[in-house]
């Protein structure tokens, strides 16, 4: 075809373009490589200054068995899953919801809904835990009244006795965290849902489907990549924080991101180094499998949707 | 869509926002103008050494913290006004350095809420140009690339943005670490010894290394998958009329990409303005400040178990204020918009 041949690019383009691609490629992967290679490796070989010796020095797990088993880790991790997984449920439900009526929505009512959810995002968390802070250090007496009261407090004491003290509670964090992500997450759905064409619930409508039954049986099946390219971000988001677990979480109940903490305040031993960086390692891995998997669809779904919006 | 539907659809959303964000904002706005303080009674205590002919006696008073029933120090919460804004803006400090011999500019800029506004701004401006920039050249370096190695390259590409940032910015600082690898790479092109750890500019730069190398692959993602659209019967034209590959990009491919650019800056402004986890990674406290680190630092408990709540109510309303100014022309943009597309 002509149009090809006018397109193709001359040499010393292709040249210079896959040069430099070479060379962010490098500097994309070369520090995770290097802290992977460093984790496998005994204190003399990881830290000494021939690179040489930390590319063929001896492996070993040693560091990692510290980690996971004398360290515990693997409480953290499981606290990192068990929010992650909230997190990532409740926001893709109820940003689902909010962002399909927000797309077939033109109200400006609507508008000054994702307007509040725009300044919403942009507050740094910090703001947010400030707030947080004194009211879940003393949530038990700020909650007494509704245990106490007739009206609510036989529905509150089915779940406990006492009013909780939502300091150091995993679900405490979940919701949260659920609440900072939402303002990202209903303005991706609502791109997604807005390339939608409306005939399709229109049709389902004439069918004889409820609002709730049209968006369902009907517009659900087809965003599927939406969902799972939001639904990516709420991950990142919730498995990646620190400064709100930090802050609200205690010893017991602290995922993996700020429990790397104790391993870098306590730096003494050249051992306990590398067990911080088997310690990051562990916590990259899942990361790593997840883009392996979703790839194809982060690329695709930002194609599909959320770049147009 | 319907009134009721549509607050039906929105309920639970909404009411997560209201409980957990603007519930939380309100009550921070609260707290910056009050504080909590132990009670303190003020007695007058005569205590009396025995002496010759007369016991030598000194009355003074002191300060007793009232304690409670429950054995605890009653405390009590009053209004204060500006004050707590004052004690975290340091006007005091501020007024001295501006004065004779005060040192000016360089003085304030040693203060923590300055440093720390200092900082941020200039990491926020500094990055986005550069995140925009190396973003775009990826993406387009990438759809020139055969279509077989493009799958691998994005995946590459993608691994700096989905770490964790504390990872991240750890796994950089271990390059440079002592006899890291980097630092005996530069230590080598300058022939001298360097400690990239000592001094507040050598973390800084390594900061915004680190920040471009984690937010460019999500400027690529986004380009990348616009440059997919872009019209190739436009493009056609451009070139029958002899338009040469730099002008294509400037007229054809930028503006097409224009909306994405302003979206990538937009996130872009508010991520690094929360700049915190990187100085977390670099454990660079003791040189480098930022608003969200300071705001932090007050919230973490004390020695004596205490956290300065009244002053990381005061200092996150700046830290507010500050971010709204930065988006202040951006909404009036989309209001304009808007409005204009309602009126057809």
């Amino acid at each position: 075809m002509a149009t090809t041949r006018t397109l193709a690019h001359p040499l010393w383009l292709k040249l210079t373009s896959n040069g430099f691609l070479m060379l962010w490629l490098v500097a994309a992967i070369f520090p995770l490589l290097w802290i992977t290679l460093m984790s496998f490796r005994a204190p003399v070989d990881a830290l000494s200054a021939h690179p040489l010796d930390v590319i063929f020095g001896k492996t070993t797990f040693d560091h990692y068995k510290a980690v996971w088993v004398t360290h515990g880790f693997w409480r953290n991790f499981l606290n990192s899953l068990m929010i992650t997984a909230g997190v990532v449920t409740i926001s893709l439900t109820v940003g689902t919801l909010a962002g399909y009526a927000l797309a077939r929505a033109n109200s400006n009512l609507a508008f000054w809904l994702l307007i509040m959810a725009l300044v919403f995002r942009a507050l740094p968390h910090s703001v947010l835990v400030t707030g947080y802070l004194p009211p879940f250090l003393n949530s038990r007496e700020l909650l007494a009244p509704l245990w106490e009261s007739g009206l609510t407090g036989w529905l509150f004491r089915l779940f406990s006795d006492m009013p909780p003290t939502l300091y150091g509670q995993p679900w405490a964090i979940i919701l949260v965290l659920v609440a900072i992500n939402q303002p990202f997450t209903i303005w991706m759905m609502r791109s997604f849902f807005m390339n939608i064409p409306t005939e399709l619930d229109e049709a389902a409508r004439v069918d004889g489907c409820t609002h709730f039954g049209a968006f369902w049986r009907v517009i659900m099946p087809v965003m599927w990549p939406g969902v799972i390219t939001t639904g990516l971000f709420s991950f990142l988001l919730a498995y990646n924080d620190y400064l709100v677990t930090a802050l609200l979480l205690d010893a017991q109940s602290q995922t993996m991101v700020p429990a790397i903490s104790q391993f870098l305040n306590r730096d003494t031993r050249a051992s306990d180094q590398i067990e911080a960086i088997a310690a990051a390692v562990s916590i990259t891995a899942p990361l790593f499998l997840l883009v392996m998997v979703f790839q194809r669809q982060i690329v695709s779904g930002l194609t599909a949707g959320a770049v147009k919006g | 869509m319907k009134g009721r539907t549509f607050a039906l659809f929105v309920a639970p959303s909404l009411a997560m926002m209201l409980i957990f964000i603007a519930l939380p904002l309100a009550s921070v706005f609260w707290q910056s103008f009050h504080e909590t303080r132990a009670v303190v009674t003020r007695t007058e205590v005569e205590s009396c050494t025995p002496g010759f002919l007369a016991p030598t006696c000194t009355r003074e008073t002191r300060t007793v913290p009232r304690i409670g029933a429950d054995g605890r120090p009653v405390t009590e919460t009053v209004f204060v006004g500006l004050d707590v804004y004052r004690r975290v803006l340091q006007t005091d400090a501020v007024a001295k350095a501006l004065g004779a011999g005060g040192g000016g500019l360089s003085a304030i800029l040693g203060i923590d809420f300055w440093k720390a506004l200092r900082f941020t701004l200039t990491f926020t401006l500094i990055t986005l140009p550069l995140v925009i920039g190396l973003g775009l050249l990826i993406a387009l370096a990438v759809n020139n690339l055969v279509k077989a190695l493009r799958g691998p390259a994005i995946f590459i590409t993608l691994l700096p943005f989905i770490i964790t940032p504390v990872i991240g910015a750890l796994s950089i600082r271990w390059l440079f670490l002592g006899d890291g690898i980097l630092t005996r790479a530069i230590e080598w092109v300058l022939a001298r010894d360097i400690s990239m750890f000592a001094q507040g500019w050598t973390i800084e730069i390594m900061m915004l290394i680190y920040k471009v190398w984690h937010v460019a692959p999500f400027a690529f993602v986004v380009f990348y998958a616009a440059l997919q659209t872009v019209d190739q019967d436009t493009l056609e034209s451009a070139i029958v009329d002899g338009a040469s590959r730099l002008e294509r990009l400037r007229y054809v491919v930028i503006p097409h990409l224009m909306p994405l650019i302003v979206f990538v800056a937009l996130i872009h402004l508010m991520d690094s303005y929360r700049v915190f986890d990187e100085i977390v990674g670099f454990s660079a406290q003791a040189h480098v400040l930022s608003l969200q680190y300071l705001t932090y630092s007050f919230l973490t408990p004390d020695e004596t178990g205490n956290r300065a709540v009244a002053r990381a109510a005061a200092s996150s309303m700046l830290t507010m204020i500050g971010i709204v100014i930065l988006l202040v022309p951006l909404l009036m943009r989309t209001w304009r918009t808007h409005r204009s597309a309602r009126r057809g």
